[in-house]
């Protein structure tokens, strides 16, 4: 009897203590939320405010005081170079993804599964390529951008781009393929498939996560590059979304807040958008580079 | 199979290897090796923007960089932002990706609403940072002033305290999601009969935090702060579009002044000689963590 007590008694404090611990996890995911996408919150928010509403020191910025106005969205839209910066971004990062993708799968698959002499050491020493920061190589890269004839132009970008994405992305895959069994491709080969038809036909659609993590990650370092688009191209037409909004839409010490913050949620939300469907994936590839590679 | 088949097959795996890497190869020492040596040579030169003409200077740039108060403090605050952000990130980036790993209704939607600050270009997030902590409408401002915290308007990036921990703020705010992403990844590695053992024997869920995951995890834990680190460290971006470096080079970073100098100021030389402190520092801590993690992968 008292052990049944006893039981029952450990029982409620479980139940007591799960619960507790429910509360607390979505206590914590509602802060976590609101720490992360506060900022956009109220971005979105300031983007719809009337100048008269914006700028006066004791409105509640959290509310509309005055009727909401999208004319600083038609503003972004129609009057500043944003449709043209926004497809500037996709492109540029689209073709960088490409080039990404052709470059280091072939690499990652020599360095895993071809017994290249020294494989490992120069799978490390690439990933260390990724640690010469941009701000060191941006200086000499102009000269080399100019003798290109590329200046002023978006594909220097394309030509440039991919020395920050190859190494994160052969490190990256290198993990992927070696969770992948060496008998799929040898029983391949043995079907009568070549190395090459192997690796096209069956390593490929298995590495397929590990391509969808290179392109995400690709993909935002690309678009987020600061630097080399800052040093390399200054008219209007060739520009991108992290150099161009912030040139249009600063003029001197004026900033035309309300576009800006339209700028930044019109990016922010499919490319999150994006990015989370993949998630899932991106974490498996992760895993495998960060633990195993 | 016969032998000289399987040779033949073993001979062209490895010219297919070196076919396979060599244009991996070739780009890279072409657009990172040299101008990696550019860089160099220019630290060595007087090169200006007004002046392409290459003379060289010897360790002129050097000297004259060491003696500028404004490079101490870039370096200190290099340092300081660093250290601090990755402590921040690594701790936030924990607790997040516990978060992340728990079942719970609405986890989509937090998910996607966590990975907003990594998923936006930095330039256009530290923008609509730049309003939030605006000396006369930041809103932050605003609810302590309603609160009766403050009297009059904080005026965060016009002082040198203030600006720095914004600084530090928007790092943190940006980077977290990503080492959560890695940590999370981690965490979904382990076992999860480990876990459920300890849980048997009557292991808490703090001691289970401490004793089991961490240390299981510790690799990755590593990996997320290498990421952080490197990210925070070669960044320019925050520092320009916030601070410019100041109130009075306050806020200035290696990265930031290197920019400022060889492109703003033209000289290129100089910017050279700055940027490159940041590869011994940065190739130091990378070999540090990966030393590390080895070590910890091995136990």
């Amino acid at each position: 009897m008292a052990q049944l007590v006893q039981v029952d008694r450990e029982r409620r404090r479980f139940a007591r203590r799960h619960r507790a611990g429910r509360v607390t996890l979505y206590v914590l995911a509602v802060l976590a939320a609101l720490a992360a996408a506060g900022p956009f919150v109220w971005a979105a928010i300031t983007t719809f405010k009337q100048d008269s509403d914006l700028y006066r020191r004791n409105n509640n910025p959290f509310v509309f005081n005055k009727p909401p106005t999208t004319d600083h969205v038609e503003l972004l839209l129609n009057r500043t170079g944003f449709t043209t910066f926004a497809w500037n971004t996709l492109w540029v990062g689209t073709l960088v993804v490409l080039i990404t993708l052709a470059l280091s799968i072939p690499a990652a698959y020599s360095l895993a599964r071809l017994d290249m002499p020294w494989a490992s050491r120069m799978g490390i020493a690439i990933f260390f390529v990724y640690l010469v920061p941009p701000t060191l190589l941006f200086l000499s890269l102009s000269r080399i951008v100019v003798a290109l004839g590329l200046q002023d132009s978006a594909w220097s970008l394309v030509v440039i781009y991919p020395t920050i994405t190859i190494p994160v992305s052969v490190w990256l895959l290198i993990g992927f393929l070696k969770t992948i069994p060496r008998d799929i491709e040898e029983q391949a080969m043995v079907d009568g498939h070549s190395r090459l038809g192997a690796l096209v036909r069956v390593v490929v659609p298995l590495l397929f996560p590990g391509i969808v993590a290179v392109v995400v990650f690709a993909f935002t370092l690309t678009a987020s590059e600061f630097i080399y688009a800052l040093a390399f191209i200054s008219p209007s037409a060739e520009k991108v979304i992290s150099t161009g909004v912030p040139t249009e839409l600063v003029r001197g010490d004026v900033f035309f807040w309300q576009s800006l913050q339209a700028a930044t949620v019109l990016v922010a939300v499919p490319v999150a958008l994006v990015f989370n469907l993949f998630l899932n994936r991106f974490i498996a590839g992760f895993t495998q580079g960060a633990v195993k590679g | 199979m016969t032998a000289p088949a399987r040779r033949r097959l073993a001979d062209r795996d490895s010219t297919l290897g070196w076919l396979f890497l060599t244009p991996t190869v070739v780009y890279i020492l072409a657009l990172v090796g040299l101008p990696f040596g550019l860089a160099v040579a220019f630290s060595l030169s007087d090169v200006t923007g007004g002046d392409p003409s290459f003379d060289w200077v010897g360790l002129r740039n050097f000297e004259r960089i060491l003696a500028d108060p404004v490079f101490w403090r870039s370096l200190r605050n290099t340092f300081v932002f660093t250290a601090i952000s990755m402590l921040l990130i690594v701790i936030f980036g924990k607790v997040l990706a516990n978060i992340l790993l728990a079942e719970f209704r609405g986890r989509w939607l937090v998910r996607f609403l966590v990975l907003l600050p990594w998923t936006t270009p930095v330039a256009l997030s530290t923008l609509t940072w730049l309003w939030l902590l605006d000396s006369v409408f930041s809103p932050i401002d605003w609810v302590l002033r309603r609160l009766g915290l403050i009297e009059s308007n904080l005026f965060w990036l016009g002082q040198p305290n203030l600006a720095m921990a914004s600084v530090i703020m928007v790092h943190v705010w940006r980077l977290v999601p990503l080492a959560a992403v890695i940590m999370l990844a981690g965490l979904l590695s382990v076992p999860k009969d480990v876990q459920e053992q300890a849980a048997v024997d009557g292991a808490g869920y703090w001691r289970r935090m401490f004793e089991i995951t961490i240390p299981l995890t510790a690799p990755v834990i590593a990996i997320s702060a290498l990421f952080g680190a490197i990210f925070t460290f070669t960044d320019m971006a925050v520092v320009y579009v916030l601070t410019r470096g100041g109130p009075t080079n306050e806020t200035q970073v290696l990265a930031s002044w290197a920019f400022f100098r060889g492109i703003e100021g033209s000289d290129i030389g100089q910017g050279a000689a700055i940027a490159l402190f940041l590869l011994p520092l940065l190739l130091a801590a990378a070999i540090a963590i990966l030393r590390a993690v080895r070590r910890m992968e091995v136990s």
